[in-house]
């Protein structure tokens, strides 16, 4: 099964799929942000730099800087709680450890709509957690906690959160926990110790997390829709907008292919800084395929 | 697990509880919402099941439920064969094609569901003009294009736990199996095949979650008629009864949670087993 000829034709069905229907309409996508719509919906027969042009209409920049903000913050969040987990999961007996870990997988196995409706509920206006917040004095009780950035980062957050779990609880499953205790009876606090000796061992874990929760963040549609508002709109809604409501596909790929460079550009530097480190430390790396080895 | 006399924290574990209720809290609510008498929520009114009754009464639902688990089926079973063809492929490969190869399998599983969405939509357009402008054939987005999207994203998951099954794999085994005069056809079926099929399970069944989970991508390429049960979910939260979709997003999570107890059972037995 080896011969030059079988490994050719066993590559190639998929090779050509991928190439239609996932390498051509990315082409495709940079090329009509080249092109305006006519009249009827449809796509013009010229090409035109008026889609281009039309991005730097003023309501603009401040969805863009929300995307952006939105998408980093939420990436943060989600890694500052996952580095605590990991390292409590990665310390934990085998067995509580992957009742602890199936816990948080779940949630990613369930629908993600009804994720998002859940907190429609939760936020509800005449919700438990509205009642609470007033109760202890946390909101005012003509508070709206749906249909505003707030509401959105939770929702990513919460959507988000297993993604960066698995990656960096697979980098601290194989840290030698020993080597904290070294620090230590080398006169290192614990927090110390946690600082230059754990994280630095986990940070290959800590580039995928960032990776697989910024990108998607950044072309959330799904949850600025339903539980955000007009003042937490992001670039996905925009893109969604163009397509359904204005009918205006050119301008849904101009505002696409920004979206594209907005993934590729990050995710290039990200791939050169572990190569880099890859180069220079030689540690083991992770990889998303163990972020979806951890699903299973 | 080495301990010594050092106080270790017990912040990660806090965090970790704190994170499983933020994790498990709406689903709670949900729950208990569905079995309220009031038809949007709040207040509790009296425990009542209507809201279930009244769900297996809509043949909307019903309807919706049977396009989505034909669309998963079929999308499944194309994507485990495309992608288990590109893992065996990727695997064999040794020269400077694999890297694009890779590339061309593994970069979509990074990029936004909306971008794949939109990119096929221009594409299905494009083609539209093209194939009636050139040979008068005309084609409409509905089912064929759905499942096409489908299949496009499910076959580099089911491509990365297969490759990632044949990592793990012995080679030498294909050796012994040649070695003891077995020949290539049937070292693969007797062999790699048995060795492999786990993997290829886990990915179909990973595709078909996704397939049925999958709303963004569907309601790009989908044609006006079609209604797959994220996209009713999706138009019931928007005006339908908020009570329903309670009942539903429950027997949704009871499902769910129901697999992928029984999933982790049969995993965990054959581990022991080994």
């Amino acid at each position: 099964m080896q011969n030059r000829r079988v490994r050719f034709f066993v590559g190639l069905p998929t090779f050509v799929w991928l190439l239609l229907f996932y390498a051509i309409p990315m082409v495709v996508m940079l090329l009509l942000a080249f092109r305006h719509a006519d009249a009827n919906g449809d796509i013009g027969a010229t090409w035109s730099l008026q889609e281009i042009r039309n991005l730097c209409n003023p309501i603009y920049p401040k969805i863009f800087i929300r995307t952006i903000w939105l998408a980093v913050t939420a990436t943060l969040l989600c890694v500052m709680f996952a580095i605590p987990i990991s390292y409590q999961l990665a310390r934990m007996r085998p067995r509580i450890r992957n009742v602890f870990l199936m816990l948080i997988v779940v949630p990613f196995w369930t629908n993600f709509l009804i994720r998002i409706y859940a907190w429609k509920v939760v936020l509800h206006p005449d919700g438990f957690l509205k009642s609470i917040f007033v109760a202890i004095g946390l909101c005012d009780p003509d508070a709206i906690l749906l249909y505003n950035s707030g509401a959105v980062l939770t929702v990513m957050v919460y959507t988000y959160l297993p993604f960066a779990v698995l990656p960096i609880y697979s980098a601290a499953e194989k840290f030698d926990f020993s080597m904290l205790d070294a620090a230590k009876d080398l006169g290192a606090g614990s927090f110390y110790a946690f600082r230059r000796v754990f994280l630095p061992a986990i940070m290959s874990g800590v580039t995928v997390a960032i990776m697989v929760v910024f990108i998607p963040a950044l072309g959330a549609y799904l949850i600025p829709d339903l539980v955000g508002g007009a003042s937490s709109e992001m670039i996905g809604d925009k893109i969604a907008q163009s397509v359904t409501t204005k009918r205006n596909l050119p301008h849904a790929s101009a505002l696409s292919a920004l979206l594209m460079f907005g993934v590729f550009a990050p995710l290039l530097i990200g791939m050169l800084i572990r190569k880099w480190r890859q180069r220079a430390q030689g540690e083991t790396m992770v990889t998303n395929r163990d972020v979806m080895k951890g699903a299973f | 697990m080495i301990r010594n006399g050092s106080q270790r924290s017990v912040i990660p574990f806090c965090v970790l509880m704190v994170v499983l209720i933020f994790l498990y809290l709406p689903f709670v609510m949900v729950t208990m919402a569905s079995f309220n008498a009031s038809k949007y929520g709040g207040e509790w009114v009296g425990f009542s099941l209507k809201w279930y009754e009244s769900l297996f009464e809509n043949d909307a639902i019903l309807d919706a439920l049977k396009t989505t688990l034909f669309i998963a089926a079929m999308s499944t079973f194309f994507a485990t064969i495309l992608g288990t063809m590109a893992a065996l492929a990727l695997h064999w490969m040794k020269s400077r094609i694999r890297g694009i190869y890779s590339a061309l399998v593994h970069t979509p599983l990074v990029v936004p569901d909306i971008l794949h969405g939109v990119g096929l939509l221009l594409l299905f357009v494009t083609a539209k003009h093209l194939l009636s402008y050139c040979f008068g054939w005309e084609f409409e987005l509905g089912m064929v294009t759905i499942i096409i999207a489908h299949v496009t994203f499910c076959v580099s998951y089911v491509t990365m736990v297969v490759v990632g099954r044949l990592e793990t794999f012995d080679g030498h085994l294909i050796e012994a199996a040649h070695d003891l005069g077995a020949g290539a056809l049937y070292t693969f079926f007797k062999v790699t095949m048995p060795m492999i099929l786990p993997g290829i399970i886990a990915g179909a069944l990973f595709s078909f979650t996704l397939s049925i989970d999958d709303f963004v991508i569907t309601f790009f390429v989908k044609g006006a008629g079609d209604t797959t049960l994220p996209i009713y979910i999706q138009s019931a939260m928007r005006r339908g009864n908020p009570a329903e979709i309670n009942a539903l997003s429950v027997i949704f999570l009871a499902f769910t949670f129901i697999f992928v107890f029984v999933t982790q059972m049969l995993l965990t037995r054959k581990k022991e087993t080994k």
